[in-house]
């Protein structure tokens, strides 16, 4: 782990933390309705201030908090035009499955490459600190993921470029 | 300090719990129904289930003397269950509101009882003699949310409210017929219904999750979602209080607390643990928490780093791995506390408490 990653994923551990304080709040607005004030945002009294993690200009993260809802977009590094292809479908691959990921939001936020809506009833049914090391997981392992697959990529282009290319030799 | 006695009744939150005054029935909100469990040597068996309401019941009390059993739920509904030799029969309260009620509490002559909402009001609930049944009427002015809790002061007519707003306010609940009138305390001396006796705010404004009366009723103490517990103690009607003390604390909101005597109060909230606090009129601060082990959040460091050599190559070779099991919280409570209350007194202090918690555990401690 590089030197500026680790106080940047501790502060995003700390932040998640002390934001997944979540509780069952029925809705003020739509009678015998539940729904995650984050989302629906007819009760400007029930959400906190939205705080913003960055390490760079490339990586952030908002965290968006509320009564009983927090929600979590992650904006992923990419440096050049290959990266922002993979990014784009390696978030495309994951949101296809959201229902199977539970936390998983089918849309990201404007600016932000994937998103998490993590509800009271999520905080109910997991473990909450399991919740927050899954995020920086995730967060930890995508650029990971991401470079490999650009080194991937690289290798298997310069091969088929040369074998295309052998002929004419 | 004797150990902790843990009920683990089921695998899903529980909203509140109430134990009858012989500490032998257990009513429990679970989803959209209440529990009543029975104790059965040192273990509570299900014993009979009140199925009335149709969304999540979000509170539920006991009342000791009579027995009666009130509930209230998101479905905009509060039903007081009566007992009977053939088992409780239920009675809806006109509430008159639209949205989700949240919190309901027995006064302590036991004639009324208070029913927050997400409609913006409080309603006080009375039994009409002539229609033969429960009526409500409202405490509406300044309330600008969703109430989250309410708290009887020891007289039955002023109550302390808590609400999303970010106030604790303090209200005159007199119902003409029902209540003796009051005697004079600093709270104010003519109480007609819905006189506003005090507002308070802390300094981050914070949602108020908890409030309660000391057991005098001179003081009030609220919990808000800045971590924060507020401490007022009013001085005369119509003046601004003696002392308002904050204590701030660096730990995860509190979600309930309650006093024990004058001087001490114990909350529990997010962090899965009861912390105590103690002071008075001059300053409060907080004196440590009530589990045995020293619990830590877990994965924000601190004793994880500090694991010896040793430590690591034992894992290794007993378990295989080196990363440590850590799904098991080091608390008593694996989630969140939902509600704290007095489980027995004497001589003014209580000397045991129960907690419920979202884990579906029942715990009685030892203060």
């Amino acid at each position: 782990m590089s030197q500026s990653l680790r106080p940047y994923l501790q502060a995003v551990r700390s932040s998640l933390t002390a934001a997944l304080c979540l509780s069952n709040f029925a809705s003020q607005t739509a009678e015998r309705h539940n729904v995650p004030e984050v989302e629906a945002r007819t009760s400007p009294e029930v959400l906190l201030t939205p705080l913003t993690i960055a390490r760079n200009e490339n990586e952030r993260v908002l965290i968006e908090p509320s009564i009983n809802s927090i929600r979590i977009s992650i904006k992923i590094k990419q440096a050049d035009e290959i990266e922002h292809i993979l990014v784009h479908k390696f978030t495309r691959f994951l949101t296809q499955r959201a229902e199977s990921f539970f936390i998983l939001r089918r849309k990201p936020i404007k600016g932000y490459d994937i998103s998490f809506l993590i509800t009271n009833f999520h905080t109910e049914e997991m473990l909450k600190h399991k919740l927050v090391d899954f995020i920086i997981q995730f967060m930890e392992e995508v650029d990971k993921e991401i470079s490999e697959m650009k080194l991937f990529l690289n290798a298997r282009a310069r091969f088929v470029a040369e074998s295309f290319l052998t002929p004419f030799d | 300090m004797a150990a902790p006695e843990v009920h683990h009744l089921f695998h899903r939150p529980i909203a509140d719990h109430s134990f009858s005054a012989d500490r032998q029935t257990l009513a429990i909100a679970r989803d959209t129904q209440v529990e009543l469990y029975g104790r059965v040597g040192n273990a509570f068996k299900l014993k009979d289930e009140l199925k009335g309401h149709d969304k999540l019941v979000t509170s539920v009390d006991i009342a000791p003397n009579t027995g009666r059993i009130v509930t209230c739920s998101q479905d905009r509904n509060a039903l007081v269950w009566e007992p009977s030799p053939t088992g409780y029969k239920p009675t809806l309260v006109l509430l008159r509101i639209s949205r989700a009620a949240t919190f309901v509490r027995w006064s302590p002559s036991e004639a009324k009882f208070a029913v927050g909402s997400g409609d913006r009001v409080i309603a006080i609930c009375y039994f009409e003699e002539e229609n033969d049944w429960w009526v409500s009427k409202h405490l509406k002015k300044p309330i600008r949310s969703t109430i989250t809790s309410v708290a009887w002061h020891p007289n039955s007519v002023l109550l302390a409210a808590g609400s999303t707003d970010a106030h604790a306010r303090v209200f005159s609940a007199f119902i003409k017929g029902t209540d003796q009138r009051p005697e004079p305390s600093p709270w104010g001396e003519r109480l007609p219904f819905n006189t506003v006796c005090g507002e308070f705010l802390n300094n981050s404004a914070g949602w108020v999750h908890a409030v309660a009366f000391s057991p005098s009723g001179d003081a009030l103490a609220f919990a808000a979602h800045d971590s924060s517990v507020t401490v007022v103690y009013p001085s005369a009607p119509e003046q601004p209080p003696k002392a308002v003390i904050s204590i701030n604390t660096q730990l995860l909101p509190f979600m309930s607390l309650f006093w024990n005597g004058e001087t001490e109060i114990i909350a529990a909230g997010y962090d899965c643990e009861a912390f105590r606090f103690q002071g008075g009129e001059q300053g409060w601060q907080l004196a440590g928490t009530l589990e045995k082990v020293k619990a830590g959040r877990p994965g924000l460091g601190g004793e994880d780093r500090e694991e010896s050599a040793l430590n690591m190559f034992r894992q290794m070779d007993l378990k295989g791995k080196v990363t440590k099991d850590d799904t098991q919280l080091k608390t008593v409570h694996q989630n969140t506390v939902t509600m704290l209350r007095p489980f027995e007194e004497s001589g003014g202090r209580v000397t045991k408490f129960s907690s419920s918690g979202v884990d579906g555990r029942v715990v009685i401690w030892h203060t």
